[in-house]
Order: structure tokens, then sequence, then C-alpha cells
């Protein structure tokens, strides 16, 4: 709780509500590693707020020492919008799941993202729904056998990078529940950025949906399966990095041999390469972690104050005067 | 020329009542804001209704693109604008059609008879041409050749046909401005300033206003000019017209700066609100913020958010909606935000009439949404009393921490009337605490309350040593943290209806019009007020035991409404819905209320509402007599 002194580390993050989450969730090591960077970040408990929707991953902010609203289902990106617009310098976090950013708030996001809001958005994605008990999400792969889909679902996933490139956000990248080093590098990489960053984080529930993300996270099949995104540098993956991934004239991913490897650049003006690695088929290529995109473009809510000023020195007007408007009469005494 | 200027006659009259309508392109709306300005800077009470349909340009000609403005003025003291039209401006066989049913038998049709061959009058479905049926006998018809007449005075004009036929409205502006007696330099000034860019534009208008101006002089088709005097009862003061939207607007800026938060305003366009959204987007210069959202539920959901982080949210929309906001409105009061939800009603359900006027969400706003979710409700009267009613809904917000709903709608939204404009500084302050920063050794406790109106306190984010967390699950008294506790959730849903409860300490009470201690009550609430205040005051002052109460709060209901209820033998509710208010006051006062309802997207005339009363009246005494 101390707020001067000595550096913070990431117990100062803690607040003194127990975890509700499953033993084993990886929403566990999600906290932790938010903890951990907003600690290395020197962050001050009182400058962060965290604003989220509705599901397991949204009840994140009750166990962080900062700000926090738990809002609506769907709705964070809202609320958090009129909280950055009240409060431009105000650190604002935004916790959802796939299903509270994707399905019922589908809409927001996308917007957000066009705005390009000065938000840091985590999207915790366990490609289920867990806190009503296991049905199907819009990330679910087709054909998953929930409670609702006793026949398996019919429905195309969302892939939430695609949605978030379509949308044009200015940041958008992905990591790994269980990556803690990447994942406390890659929400550093969110808090530099200026408008919308968006953190797709691979998250396993491991009641309703266990092992997800395990034929690629797995320590013996990781290096072989999950390749890194580092700008300026090539595609590679293997355990010593001795493959590579390039695209054909299609924009189509491709296994391609180390020297042939494309090289990252995420500060592409056009979004199609990171569009094409976000749909890159999950079973036949390696999966992209990293930096899809981070590009610059003016935060909306100081184009938004820009105006007020703008505006006020063009104008100076007392409320006497605006109350009076331009025609008047007078009804004497 | 000269001479017959000097030998015209004028009669002096109490009050006219004009209405134009023609198409919806036709510049109707435009032609009765320049008279309506006019009026006003003439010293008139006045009283504006414009009437228009949904869609922008219906087809032209037919019965749904039939746009009307109606103007009352008068040198005494009016609250509605009128009932019959004296005077009538038919633009085309529709507009006739449609709207010559209301004028007064002997008053004055104006009609512009160039549209009327047979695929005119087919398109406005009369099987003969009124204008040689007879059916227009009874009232003063002047047949005017509007279209020639107005290419005629602008024959020296290098204006295209086109364009100088779409002076015709502005020629008839000039008729009317000389018929009734109104200073054509307001007008003249507006066109200039309005065509600025097109001075060519700007000009033909001007001349087309004068040559009507002047026709109607010279022509002999009037026998005598009206002229209105001054309106001298009202209080003096400084005045200005405004439409209702306009002063609602006002007020929150008022109230806004009165608080000294800045006012952020979430929004998403809907008819009749979006001009609430137009107008405070002008007040950048005033630091108000707007934001158009992409939706409803985004609209309310940065009001919330703004509120959160220390400003004063307020979100604008009608029943539609209000209906999406409901959840996040439940997150407000669970949350115990100030916020301003402002529904100007229009014509339901579903998408009903959204340019016709209703009152008929008055029991969405009272209930609609899940679990126990009291929400104050303040109700705007008349236009100009949208000012104060805007003022009060922040003033109560900031106060109790609660979200608080404003209901206004489409007849006074858009209707306009005189407004003594009140200074700044007679204005209430309207004092704000946040939680001062605190030294990180004691946990910060968001549902500390104030023992009197029970708000809890109000830390920005960012402050040091108040880091806390809200959110929509049910939570302790004092410390806020998530509990499932029995006797909390009681304890706490007591505590949030007591809140709104309290309020009623805080809100002017009830007052009587027409008669003092009425056998007869009239109770209404919102834009029905004008023909309701007209209706008792003409009852009561012929004799009758008559008076009304106009509600500015519906939610709480003030302090001594019942004493006033009881102390009446019949309470008549007139409303524009089913009869909500009245179910309201049974349940809360088993009182016998009696609904008077109408729901034709119109709203009440004072005559309706009069033999609503005298009819009260008449049963009673039978009752009393009979006993």
């Amino acid at each position: 709780m101390s707020t001067t002194g000595t550096p913070l580390t990431k117990k100062d993050f803690k607040s003194d509500q127990d975890v509700r989450w499953c033993p084993g969730c990886g929403d566990y090591s999600i906290l932790n590693a938010v903890q951990t960077a907003f600690a290395e970040l020197g962050k001050k408990p009182h400058e962060v707020a965290i604003v989220s929707g509705i599901g397991c991953s949204s009840r994140f902010p009750y166990y962080m020492e900062t700000y926090g609203f738990h809002t609506l289902h769907g709705r964070a990106p809202t609320i958090a919008t009129g909280l950055k617009l009240a409060n431009p310098d105000l650190d604002v976090w935004v916790v959802t799941g796939d299903g509270d950013a994707l399905s019922i708030g589908g809409n927001h996001l996308i917007h957000v993202l066009r705005r390009n809001v000065g938000l840091k958005i985590l999207l915790f994605n366990n490609r289920i729904y867990g806190l009503t008990k296991g049905q199907f999400s819009p990330t679910s792969e087709r054909g998953k056998k929930t409670k609702s889909t006793p026949m398996g679902s019919v429905d195309e996933p969302f892939s939430p990078i695609g949605l978030a490139l379509g949308a044009n956000a200015t940041f958008v990248a992905r990591s790994v529940d269980i990556f803690a080093q990447h994942l406390v590098a890659m929400v550093k990489r969110m808090d530099a950025h200026r408008g919308t960053s968006l953190l797709e984080i691979y998250q396993n529930c491991n009641i309703f949906n266990d092992g997800a993300y395990k034929s690629f996270t797995d320590k013996e099949l990781r290096d072989d399966r999950v390749v890194e995104l580092h700008q300026g540098k090539p595609l590679l993956f293997g355990k010593n990095l001795d493959k590579g991934l390039s695209f054909d004239a299609d924009l189509r991913p491709r296994i391609v041999e180390k020297a042939d490897a494309a090289t990252w650049d995420e500060h592409r003006a056009n979004p199609a390469y990171a569009t094409a690695l976000a749909h890159a088929d999950e079973a036949s290529l390696p999966v992209p972690i990293g930096v899809f995109r981070d590009v610059a473009r003016s935060p909306f809510e100081s184009d938004l104050r820009n105006q007020l000023a703008v505006a006020g020195e063009r104008k100076t007007e007392s409320l006497d005067e605006l109350l009076l408007g331009n025609e008047t009469w007078t009804v004497g005494s | 020329m000269t001479e017959t200027r000097t030998q015209t006659q004028f009669e002096e009259v109490d009050q006219i009542v004009v209405r134009f309508a023609g198409d919806s392109g036709d510049g109707m709306q435009l032609t009765g804001d320049q008279l309506t300005r006019t009026t006003a800077l003439m010293g008139n009470d006045l009283a504006t209704f414009p009437d228009f349909p949904a869609e922008i340009r219906a087809p032209a000609g037919t019965l749904p693109g039939v746009s009307a403005f109606q103007l009352r003025f008068s040198n005494f003291d009016i609250h509605t604008p009128g009932d019959a039209p004296d005077v009538l401006v038919a633009m085309n066989p529709a507009a006739l059609k449609v709207h010559v049913s209301s004028l007064r038998r002997d008053g004055t049709l104006i009609v512009d008879t160039t549209s009327f061959g047979p695929v005119d009058l087919k398109k406005a479905k009369y099987d003969k041409n009124p204008l040689e049926d007879g059916s227009l006998d009874g009232y003063r018809v002047i047949k005017l050749e509007l279209q020639r007449l107005t290419r005629e005075a602008l024959a020296s004009t290098t204006l295209d046909t086109r364009s100088k036929d779409r002076c015709k409205n502005i020629y008839a502006l000039g008729i009317v401005s000389w018929l009734f007696h109104r200073d054509l330099k307001p007008t003249i000034q507006f066109l200039r300033g309005k065509f600025a860019s097109k001075p060519e534009i700007a000009e033909a208008n001007v001349k087309a206003l004068e040559a009507g101006h002047l026709f109607a002089e010279v022509s002999g088709l009037f026998q005598a000019a009206y002229r209105v005097a001054p309106a001298t009862f009202m209080k003096p003061g400084t005045y200005r017209n405004v439409m209702g939207n306009q002063a609602l607007c006002l007020g929150l800026v008022a109230a806004a700066k009165k608080s000294g938060l800045r006012l952020v305003l979430g929004s998403y366009p809907i008819t009749p609100a979006s001009d609430i959204l137009h107008q405070l987007a002008t007040y950048k210069h005033h630091g108000i913020l707007t934001f158009q959202a992409e939706d409803e539920i985004a609209a309310i959901g940065a009001a919330i958010g703004a509120s959160y982080g220390g400003l004063l949210g307020v979100t604008s929309t009608s029943g539609p909606g209000l209906a999406l906001k409901s959840e996040a409105i439940g997150l407000a009061v669970m949350t115990e935000l100030p916020l301003v939800v402002i529904d100007v009603q229009r014509a339901g359900p579903s998408t009903g009439m959204p340019t016709k006027t209703e009152q008929a969400d008055l029991l969405q706003a009272m209930f609609g949404r899940n679990g126990e979710c009291p929400v104050p409700i303040v109700v705007a009267r008349t236009p100009a009393d949208s000012f104060g009613a805007a003022f009060d809904a922040v003033r109560i917000a900031l106060r109790y921490m609660t979200p608080v709903i404003l209901l206004s709608d489409g007849y006074i939204a858009n209707g306009s009337e005189p407004w003594c404009v009140p200074t700044a500084s007679s204005l209430p302050e309207i004092a704000v605490k946040f939680a001062a920063a605190g030294d990180g050794t004691a946990r910060f406790r968001p549902y500390e309350r104030d023992p009197v109106t029970l708000a809890r306190v109000w830390a920005r984010p960012g402050t040091p040593g108040c880091t806390h967390r809200i959110g929509g699950i049910e939570k302790e008294d004092g410390s806020g943290n998530i509990s499932y506790d029995a006797q909390n959730h009681q304890h706490m849903v007591d505590l949030r209806a007591e809140k709104v409860a309290r309020i009623a300490n805080d809100i002017a009470d009830a007052e009587v019009i027409g008669h003092p201690s009425p056998d007869v009550l009239f109770l209404c609430w919102g834009g029905t007020t004008g023909a309701i205040t007209a209706a008792a005051l003409r009852l009561s002052k012929a004799g009758h035991s008559i008076g009304a109460v106009c509600l500015r709060w519906v939610n709480p209901f003030p302090k001594n409404l019942e004493a006033i209820l009881r102390a009446s033998k019949r309470v008549i509710v007139p409303e524009l819905n089913l009869g909500q208010l009245a179910m309201l006051i049974r349940s809360r006062f088993l009182v016998d209320a009696q609904p008077f309802t109408k729901v034709q997207g119109q709203p009440f005339t004072s005559h309706e509402v009069e033999e609503a009363g005298l009819a009260a009246l008449a049963a009673l005494r039978g009752q009393e007599v009979s006993r």
C-alpha cells in the first residue's frame, strides 16, 4: 500500500482481496505478469485504473491495488473511453475475455480500436465461456462440442488479431499465459504505445477447455511450434532457430529455409502481412507471438482535447453571454 | 403607393395563431422560425409547435410529406401554441387537405394555387378540386399563385427558375409579415447571414420578402392587417426565445459551470434528441466534451466512465435508446455515480412515430431495469422550463451521487417560447466534494456515506491513497468489498431506495395553480403542462373549482403532494399515454386518480382538457346532488 519512498514491487499491486479463480487457471500467471510489469515500469498504483467487463478475466481489477471498475458485459471499452476522456493523464487498462470483447462487446472493441483511444487492452482468450460454465465462444474452433453445441459448433471463429487489424488498430500483439517473460515484455511494449494497444493472451481454462493451446505451448513442442516476431529480424523458429517463415505470392505464410525467412516489420502501414500471420493455419504452421503491428496515430483523447483548446482560443464567452444568446429583448419594470 | 401605405387599417387583437403547411422541402420550418424570431424580438408572448414527418423528403405533394409550423403570439400570458389557427397558409393541396380541418371557422386561408392540377389533387387524395367544390365556404379564402408572383418579383434577377421558385416561402412570409404587422428587418438580417456566401440568393430572398409584403399591402385582398401589442404582463427582465432542447442544453452547461465540473456528453443520434448533441458540440469553448458513440450503450458507457473519472457524465436519447441503456443505468445505480440520462420522448412503442410526441416512457424510466433499481426522475414541463429541469437534474445527481433521468418530449423539445434569462450569479452554486488524498495508511472506503443525503464518497482515480474497486456486483456498505451476505444485500437495497426517497427533502413543493383549493385537480407532468395550465387558469377564472399541479419531480414526488391530492375531491391525470402517472399515484397514495389520456402523437388542446375538467366537475356535482 505504500505510495512513496522505496521502489515498488509486484506486491504493491496486490489488493487485499482473495483471488477466486479456479486453481490452475491461466489467469493467475497473467495477474502475476501484469503486477511484475507494473512494478518494473515504476507505475504508481493510484495512477492506474483497470476497467473490466464480465467474465472470469474481468474479476482482474479486484485483485489489483489500483483504481478498478468491474463494469458490464462487453462494455468495458466504452466506460474506459469515458474515463480516458475525463482524465487523459490516467493510465487506463482494459481487461476482457474472448466472449466479453468479441461477442457481446464486439462492436465496442472495433470502434475503440479505430478511434485509437489511449487504452491498453488485455484480451484473455481461452476459447471458451468459463463463468457461464463451458459454452463455445467466438474464438472456439469449428466443431467445438460443448453443452450448447452437443453436435459441435458450426460457427467460424474470429481471429482477434485479424479483427483488430481490420479495425485499423495501431498496436496489436499476442502472448501466452505461461510464457512469463514474453508476457511481461509484451505488457511493457503496450505501455509504451500511444493510442489503443491490444494484447491477445492465449490463456488456458483448465476446467472447461483444458489444453486448448497445448499443441504448441508444451515445453517440448514450443520451439518448433511457435515463431516469435522481432522487429527487423527474420521470422525464425525451431530449437536452434534453423527454420524460417515467409510469404508466397498470395501472402500465404509458408515454412522456408532459414536463409529465405522474411524479415518482420511491425511498423508497416499496410497491415497485409500482419493479417496474413493472424490468419495462419494453427495446425500446420508455427504460431506467431509478439508484436504484429505498432504504428503511430494520434490518440483520440488528445485530438478531442485539442479541439477544446482551439475552440477556447477562438472564442471566450461568459456564462451570462451564453445564456443571453444573440437576440434578446427587455421587459421594463 | 405611399398613399396606400398610410391608409393601412390595423385591427388590434390580443392574439394570433398562424400555421404554415407545405411540403417537407418547402421551407416551412424555416419560415416559421423566422416569424417566431421576429415576434420574440417584438416583445410578444409566444408558443410554437413544429409538426413534421420523419422522412427527410417524402415524395413531393403527398400527404405524408406535409410539414407544418404553428405560431401563437399574444399580448397576454399564453401556455400553448393554440388549438385552432386563425390563419392557415397552405402551400399545396396536400397541406390543405391535412390541415384545413383545424382552421378556425371564418379563419383566413391563404392558399397557393400553383399546383392544383389533376395530378396534384390526386397525390393529395382529393377527388374534386377543393377550391371549387364549396368545401372551403366558411373560411376567408385568399387564393394566390405564389409561384407566378415570386417569379415576377424576381424577374430582374439572374437566378434560374428553380432558384426563384425556392424563394416562394419567403414571399409568403412577406405577405404574412404585413398581415401581422411584423418587422422585416430580423428576417432580412437572417437571410443575408444564411446566404453570406451566395449574395445573389440572399438578395433574391430579400426581394421576395419585400415583394410579398408590398403585394399584401396593395393587392386589396386583405381587409386589414392585425396588430398584437407587446406582452406587458411579463416580469421585468431580459428575454430570449428558446426551444426546449436548446434551453435544456443551456441548463446543463450552467449547472456544469456552477459545479465546477467539465461536462462530458456521450450520445448516439436519435430523433428528437439529436439537437442536444448538436448544440453541446458547439460549446467546446466552454470546455464541453461531446462524444458521438457507436451506439446507445457506448454513449452511456462513456458518460459513466467520465463520471467515474470525476467529471459530469451526461447521455441524451429518446425512448428506444433509453431501453438500450437500461443495464448501464443499473450499473450507475449500483456504483452510485452521478449521471444525467436525458430521454426526449417520442411516440412508441419500438420505432413508433419518431417525430411525434408522447409521454409513454414514464414507467420505463421508473421501472425499466432489472432488480430493485430506483432512479430519480425530473421532467421538463415547457420549452423554457427545460433549463431549470436540466439544472435540477445535475444538482441532484451530484448531491446524491445517483443517476437521474430527465424526461422531455418531442413537443417541448422542438417548441419554443420566451424565456426570462437568469443571470449567472443568480443561479445556485452546486457544491462538489472529492475524497482528499490519503497517505496510504488507512484503506480507502468508497461506500462511506454522507449521513444526510446517503451519498457515497467520490474519489477521482489518480488521487493518491484512495485506490479502490467498484463494480456491478453487490458490495458491502462502507468498504465496497464484494459481498453476497444476505443481510447486507437487504441493507443495500433498502439504502438505495432510501437515498432516492430523501431527494424529496431537496426539491420544491408542488404548487396548485388555478383555484387554490380545487374540487377537481388536474395532476400532470412534463409537456402537457402548457395545455393543463391554460385550462386550469381559464376555468378557475370562470369561477369553477378547478386547479392543477404540474410536477417537476415524478420520483420522488414532492412532499406536499399527498396532502394536495387528498384535499381535492377528484384527481384527473391528463397524460399522453394510457395512464402511467395515474398508475403511480394510485399505487403510491391509494387515491382514486382518474386518467385522461390521448395517444395520437399530438399534444392535448386546452379545449380537450377544459372539457374533461368540466365533465369531472359536473359528475362531482351530480354525485353531490344525488347524495
